[in-house]
């Protein structure tokens, strides 16, 4: 019993010694389940190739959850080196001002190189500030594909996926015929609001995007977004469109049941999907009007990207600087890619995956980074807006009162605006000064 | 005189400190701050904040969808208050009759009261799934054209639902038990005077509940107005169009998802100003009405 205790002790103090020779990391994560195991897989891999560092992820549960958790401790004094912080949440810890140490700052100074263009054009600007200087280190990137049931579409007698909305329109009708709603689609706020004017290249915010300054108003009360929804609404009711509410998996499930015979997702799902889909998938991409905007053009990412947290020392810093470029390096990005679906966010790990012939054996998984790839135009970089977690629940709340009949579209839009930008008047105040 | 207390010996102080801390340190302090908080806009990490009076406050209620929410707290929490006690009573009443497997179904009845609310969500809304769950095509089957999804009257009848089903057990213990603590003399005095079996519920039996009827009302409303957030959280997510949201539900939005920290403080003081009324008025005009 005693020499167990000895032993016990000796093993400890043997650990925690090599814990201390090595600098640690802290990296506070919102991937759990086979994402979190992807996660662990790089820290561990990052660990065993160097002895100076040591990055230890901690999962912190969902988004909202790890940003909170990162608020709390960078209150109470004892913030972590590395945050994830998802798209809605990105203006609150960029306009904090001090809080985060830029990702470029971070890099310049004790990386050995950055460029800009090095990473796709879809993730480039996304986590930057209006001068360009990239302040988050995109990690999972995503963006919104066509899901689509090849036997389904078979059986309508269609060839290929709809690229335009018209297209779409033409179909749907043949779809239902063959017992098919056309169309469910998960999470409007992301792909029917922010998306959809990427997608046109039609302006979100004033103030460039919100980049410029926290003074800005929503321009999404435009004839283009309203009529778009109208059309949604006219589908809905004539069997077209299949809406689900407001939960993610309810609509992925219609699909994946063979209700709906396309899903709008993430390409994120692409990996969950390809595991439980009973019928043979293909994705396209986000289809577009023809006719408004300039469509079509690269749609926003969505997903999360790292934070450098400040107030941390000189040798930490440094090893944050490491873990970043071994995060970006081709092959990394590479695994990260292929073993979950988000895209790869530079464009050598594109090319690796290129070169490697991944997607010669698996076509879909290349279309996300392609439609990011794609040509991007003024309003396509991304969208910088405060209390913007609150501003989706008023979409989406606005969206459920569009699709039962209680509101017209240009009630909810009227709705959308005048809330929006009260929240977005709250947060400037809050912020500016 | 002979002295009967004891002086002022600190040690009864001493006995009562731990839970005095315990309140202090997880309820007073906390309430001051939310107070405190409640008059500032703050950044979320903390970098700056201004003292704006009651902003927070005039945003907050000339909010259309906080005053919706309060609205459909009210009516949710008198639904469900009102329901489980009337079910668990009438369930407790019967349990009691019973002599013969009398155990068993006290078992049974209890079982819910295991079950964290967010399980009870994760079970109703599989119940309700509109692809495939059984409630939900039960009720369109029978001719309802039930879709809590679009409709926001299904949508309070499944929160409800599942609310009253989660609570029913812990009533029903409570019940059971006062209904067993009726001197059985009492009964069988009544049984003579008295042949309607329900008059004598309601003449002998339900007085003598009163205590726990009342005890229950008031656990019955708090657990309305903030343990159902499980619940809300995993079923509905305040939807369709915020006529599920609970008030405690959209202080978690703003306050833990949102992050607008003066928003939410001012909400959670809101919050304890209507609880606090009630529960005045609660004991103040209907306390009145019991006998212990």
């Amino acid at each position: 019993m005693f020499r167990k205790t000895l032993m016990a002790a000796a093993a400890l103090f043997a650990m925690a010694n090599t814990a201390s020779a090595a600098t640690e990391i802290t990296w506070w994560h919102a991937m759990d389940g086979a994402l979190g195991d992807v996660v662990n897989h790089i820290a561990d891999d990052f660990n065993n190739s160097q002895s100076e560092y040591k990055v230890v992820p901690i999962n912190k549960g969902g988004y909202e959850d790890t940003m909170t958790a990162g608020i709390a401790a960078f209150r109470a004094k004892n913030q972590p080196n590395i945050i994830q912080i998802f798209d809605a949440g990105a203006a609150t810890i960029i306009n904090a001002k001090g809080a985060v140490y830029p990702v470029q700052d971070l890099l310049e100074k004790y990386g050995s190189k950055f460029d800009i263009n090095d990473y796709i054009p879809g993730v480039r600007y996304f986590y930057a500030d209006s001068a360009g200087k990239m302040i988050g280190m995109p990690f999972n990137s995503s963006t919104p594909l066509l899901y689509f049931n090849k036997d389904a579409l078979a059986k309508a007698g269609i060839q290929n996926p709809p690229k335009t909305w018209q297209e779409f329109e033409e179909m749907a009708p043949k779809l239902k015929e063959a017992g098919y709603e056309g169309l469910a689609e998960s999470h409007s706020p992301w792909i029917f609001f922010e998306n959809f004017m990427s997608r046109h290249n039609l302006q979100m915010a004033t103030a460039n995007n919100g980049y410029d300054s926290t003074d800005v108003e929503l321009l999404y009360n435009n004839e283009d977004l309203k009529n778009h929804w109208k059309k949604m609404k006219e589908w809905k009711d004539a069997g077209y469109f299949g809406y689900y509410g407001r939960a993610w998996g309810a609509n992925q499930d219609a699909f994946l049941q063979q209700k709906a015979a396309m899903w709008l997702g993430s390409s994120g799902s692409f990996g969950g999907l390809r595991k439980s889909a009973t019928f043979d998938f293909g994705t396209s991409t986000l289809p577009y009007w023809k006719g408004v905007g300039d469509a079509p053009k690269s749609t926003f990412i969505g997903g999360a990207s790292l934070f450098a947290f400040s107030g941390h020392s000189d040798e930490e810093n440094k090893g944050v600087a490491a873990f970043f470029e071994f995060l970006t390096k081709p092959e990394t990005q590479y695994y990260w890619h292929k073993e979950t679906g988000y895209v790869p966010i530079t464009t050598a790990a594109y090319d690796l995956a290129k070169k490697d012939g991944y997607y010669k054996e698996s076509p879909d998984a290349e279309v996300g980074i392609q439609q990011l790839s794609e040509e991007g135009g003024k309003w396509t970089k991304g969208y910088r807006l405060g209390f913007y977690v609150q501003i989706r629940e008023v979409i989406y709340s606005e969206v459920d009162k569009m699709m039962n009949g209680e509101e017209t579209v240009d009630q909810a839009f009227d709705v959308i605006e005048t809330e929006g930008n009260k929240l977005l008047k709250r947060f400037h105040d809050t912020y500016s000064n | 005189m002979k002295r009967v207390q004891f002086g002022h010996s600190p040690v009864p102080y001493l006995f009562v400190a731990p839970q005095i801390i315990i309140i202090a340190i997880f309820f007073l302090w906390p309430a001051a701050q939310a107070v405190h908080q409640s008059f500032l806009l703050e950044d979320a990490f903390g970098m700056s904040s201004q003292f704006v009076w009651f902003r927070n406050f005039e945003d907050v209620l000339s909010s259309p969808s906080w005053l919706k929410s309060a609205g459909f707290t009210v009516v949710f929490s008198v639904l469900v208050a009102v329901l489980s006690i009337a079910i668990s009573l009438f369930l407790a009443v019967r349990a009691d009759e019973i002599i013969r497997g009398a155990k068993v179904y006290k078992t049974l009845l209890m079982w819910g009261y295991a079950v964290a609310p967010p399980v009870a969500g994760l079970l109703g809304i599989m119940m309700f799934n509109p692809l495939m769950g059984d409630l939900y095509i039960l009720l369109n089957r029978i001719g309802l054209d039930f879709n809590h999804i679009q409709n926001g009257n299904d949508a309070t009848f499944v929160v409800v639902l599942i609310a009253v089903w989660k609570q029913v057990s812990v009533n029903f213990i409570f019940f059971l038990s006062g209904l067993q603590g009726i001197p059985k003399s009492v009964t069988e005095a009544a049984t003579l005077d008295c042949k309607s079996a329900e008059r004598r519920f309601w003449t002998i039996t339900f007085p003598l509940l009163a205590p726990t009827t009342f005890f229950l009302m008031v656990i019955n409303l708090t657990y309305a107005f903030f343990e159902t957030f499980g619940i809300i959280d995993v079923s509905t997510k305040g939807a369709p169009g915020g006529a599920t949201a609970t008030l405690v539900y959209k202080v978690y939005v703003d306050g833990f998802l949102g992050a607008d920290m003066g928003g939410s403080s001012a909400q959670s003081v809101l919050l304890m100003i209507m609880v606090s009324i009630l529960t005045v008025f609660q004991f103040r005009f209907i306390e009145r009405k019991v006998h212990y």
